[in-house]
């Protein structure tokens, strides 16, 4: 199979990472969408590897799985704390940072 | 005897530090203090002067270097004093008078609650004076001319209770600024022409300098005598000046310090002489003043500002004199002299009036007060002779020297000069025989005094509240024998001056003299002053001998309503002067606040709104946060995108 399609599924993938991003309002389901644009991204360096025929896509794939995970244990405790002070989830009400 | 000069001065300076430093514990012998130290200062000049005598003509100016004042490269001021005979005349009458007027004050003051700040006013005022007659440089005259003017301004606004006498003492402040300006203008060319500004230097190479600068240098010098001596067109000043007590209108607003200007036009003589514009400027000057002035005294009824309208007129005389050079000088200061005498005695006898009417000063309110008063009637009535000149008194031989020398100008402007002096001089007798009549003759307009005249607000009864009656008596011997002392000078001192020429040939080693020759005979001239003195003296009979004089003001012509309001003097400095500042001060406020506030404040309010805008972006939602984000690497990508295709 072509590997182009691979890319064409990553851009789709981010695409809607990204949609989910700036459109729903529940933190978790925006944080899903941010591992969706991880995820993508890394669907997108594996692909170049196997097109290009080195190893350099796969290693920056498994360093970004290591620091998604880290995002992931640190994103998912501010989500919880936020949720128990404000009995809420979503990230309009969070909005303390401003003048 | 050189180092007796600076003593002269010292005395009095000491006095005005220790009664102004020594608080109340001297309230009791302060005015002793003031009047032994002024009395001291006399002393000591009548030994100079002695001593003076013992030397002949050139050898009689004595030197004396105390201090380096002001030691800065190329800019030597001196503490230096000069004393020949033009200083030692005024040395003579500055301490003279001014010892009289401490003894008047004595008396005058006695009620008055800060009487011992007074005297150290007074004090201050004599070693201040001392200091810019005996000064050797103008530098040094300047800071004379600086400290009277202080005094001036102290004693004026002495009643500062009053508002009327702290208006006064602002106006004579600020009217003698106008004229100072000119004197340190003067002093600034000298030490720019010359490099330096000591008398002798510049007096003597000031004439090879070019008429130019000597007529700056003349111009500028008469504009300081026209603030001091009060002259056309910085006179308004002396009139308001009455509201300082009365020893001080006579001593320093009729006998001393008023002719400052007239001794800086003598002493420069030499700048005058090398600007024949500046000169005729000068004679010019007095000429109007002393019309201006006599018009002004005619209209009078508050006796002090009819006397003050008579010094301007007199001053006006001196400095038509002093404009007409060598001819002129002595005569001057001769007239400069007799007048110390004579109206320091007007003025004290009018005090003494004022004592005894409960500080009345309409002279409307006066009326036949010759046999409650006899004492400050005879010596007031010789004081009177002597101002209008009549013949042997001392005003008849400096006045009538003067009109000689105007008409000896020669030419037309001799005519219209000595026709000028005549005609003050008949003016001149009409207002002083006005005053006489009014105050002394006539019934007792006293006894049954009306409410004060709309027509005339400034004239305010001073007595306090309610009218009372007054009860006039005699004042005190204190009071009484520096009148009569005066009235003395005022009878003889003419004479005496007159004997042999004595006073030219005593000032001509300084001053220079000629002799004028009038177009017609000096007795021709006498003749007409003569006639002049009738003429005014009778006419003033008429018109307030004759007929009882109204105790309220009749409205009076044209001309007498605006000799009232000083010839619109004040009204010609208000529109001219005031009017125009007061709207370029506007205008600078406006556009203070316009053009310098608007635009601070635009740019700060410009910056505000551009920040408002500015903080809307910082909303605090995370997902429009993330737009941006977004926003911003897609342009990234875009541009990268764009670079390569191009």
């Amino acid at each position: 199979m072509n590997p182009v399609n691979y890319l064409f599924l990553a851009a789709l993938l981010f695409t809607i990472g990204a949609s989910g991003v700036l459109l729903r309002r529940n933190a978790i389901v925006v944080f899903m969408s941010v591992e969706l644009m991880l995820n993508a991204a890394n669907l997108a360096l594996v692909t170049f590897s196997r097109m290009h025929g080195n190893l350099d896509g796969q290693i920056i794939a498994f360093f970004t799985m290591v620091v998604a995970a880290a995002e992931v244990v640190v994103g998912l405790a501010i989500i919880v704390t936020i949720f128990r002070s404000r009995h809420s989830a979503s990230v309009d009400d969070a909005s303390l940072m401003k003048l | 005897m050189e180092t007796l000069i600076g003593l002269l001065v010292a005395a009095p300076l000491l006095g005005a530090a220790v009664l102004l430093c020594g608080g109340r514990r001297l309230d009791r012998t302060g005015h002793w203090i003031g009047t032994v130290l002024a009395a001291a200062s006399f002393v000591l000049a009548a030994v100079l002067f002695a001593d003076m005598l013992g030397r002949q003509g050139d050898e009689r100016a004595l030197h004396q270097h105390v201090f380096s004042w002001i030691p800065v490269g190329g800019f030597q001021a001196d503490v230096a004093f000069r004393l020949d005979q033009l200083s030692m005349t005024f040395v003579l009458l500055i301490t003279g008078v001014g010892t009289l007027i401490h003894v008047y004050s004595i008396g005058y003051m006695e009620h008055d609650e800060r009487r011992r700040r007074f005297f150290g006013y007074l004090n201050l005022f004599l070693a201040a004076m001392l200091l810019l007659v005996l000064a050797d440089n103008y530098l040094l005259l300047y800071a004379g001319w600086e400290g009277v003017g202080l005094a001036s301004y102290l004693l004026i606004g002495f009643w500062q209770h009053k508002p009327s006498a702290a208006t006064a003492a602002k106006k004579a402040f600020i009217v003698n600024r106008v004229g100072d300006i000119g004197l340190s203008i003067a002093i600034m060319i000298m030490f720019a022409t010359f490099g330096t500004f000591a008398f002798g230097p510049v007096l003597e190479s000031v004439g090879e300098t070019g008429e130019g600068t000597a007529t700056a240098i003349g111009l500028m010098l008469l504009l300081a005598a026209c603030g001091k001596s009060a002259q056309v067109p910085l006179q308004s000043w002396l009139g308001d000046a009455m509201e300082g007590p009365t020893p001080v209108s006579a001593l320093i607003h009729a006998a001393t310090m008023v002719t400052a200007g007239v001794y800086l036009i003598v002493r420069s003589g030499a700048v005058f002489e090398a600007a024949p514009a500046a000169q005729t400027t000068v004679t010019v000057v007095g000429a109007v003043t002393l019309l201006f002035g006599a018009i002004v005294g005619c209209a009078k009824d508050d006796i002090k500002k009819a006397l003050a309208g008579s010094t301007m007129s007199q001053i006006g005389y001196m400095v038509l004199a002093a404009g007409l050079g060598p001819v002129g000088y002595a005569f001057a200061i001769m007239h400069l002299v007799t007048h110390g005498f004579f109206k320091a005695g007007l003025f004290l006898g009018a005090g003494s009036v004022m004592h005894g009417m409960n500080d009345e000063v309409d002279m409307r309110r006066y009326g036949g007060l010759r046999k409650y008063m006899p004492v400050t009637f005879a010596t007031f009535g010789l004081g009177y002779l002597a101002i209008i000149g009549f013949p042997g008194l001392s005003g008849f031989f400096s006045k009538d020297k003067i009109i000689e020398a105007a008409f000896a100008k020669g030419g037309t402007e001799g005519w219209i000069l000595g026709g000028a002096a005549l005609l003050g001089a008949a003016v001149t007798a009409f207002y002083m025989t006005r005053v006489m009549l009014m105050t002394f003759f006539g019934e007792e307009r006293w006894r049954n005094a009306p409410a004060p005249s709309p027509e005339q607000p400034d004239v305010e009864p001073a007595a306090r509240g309610e009218y009372s009656v007054p009860h006039p008596h005699e004042s005190p011997k204190s009071m009484t024998i520096p009148m009569i002392v005066l009235a003395f000078g005022s009878v003889f001192a003419g004479f005496l001056f007159s004997w042999g020429d004595a006073f030219v040939h005593w000032l001509e080693p300084v001053t220079g003299f000629e002799h004028g020759h009038p177009p017609v005979s000096a007795l021709t001239v006498t003749a007409a002053t003569v006639v002049a003195l009738v003429l005014g003296a009778g006419l003033a009979w008429a018109q307030y001998g004759r007929k009882p004089v109204p105790a309220v003001a009749p409205r009076g012509s044209l001309l007498t309503r605006a000799a009232r309001r000083d010839l619109l003097q004040d009204d010609f400095n208000h529109v001219v002067l005031v009017k125009p500042g007061e709207y370029l001060t506007r205008g600078l406020v406006y556009l203070d606040h316009k053009v310098v506030d608007g635009a601070v404040n635009g740019t700060a309010a410009a910056v505000g709104g551009l920040s408002g805008r500015t903080r809307r972006l910082q909303n605090g939602y995370a997902r429009s946060y993330a737009v941006s984000m977004f926003g911003g690497a897609a342009i990234l990508v875009a541009a990268t995108l764009l670079m390569r295709a191009v």
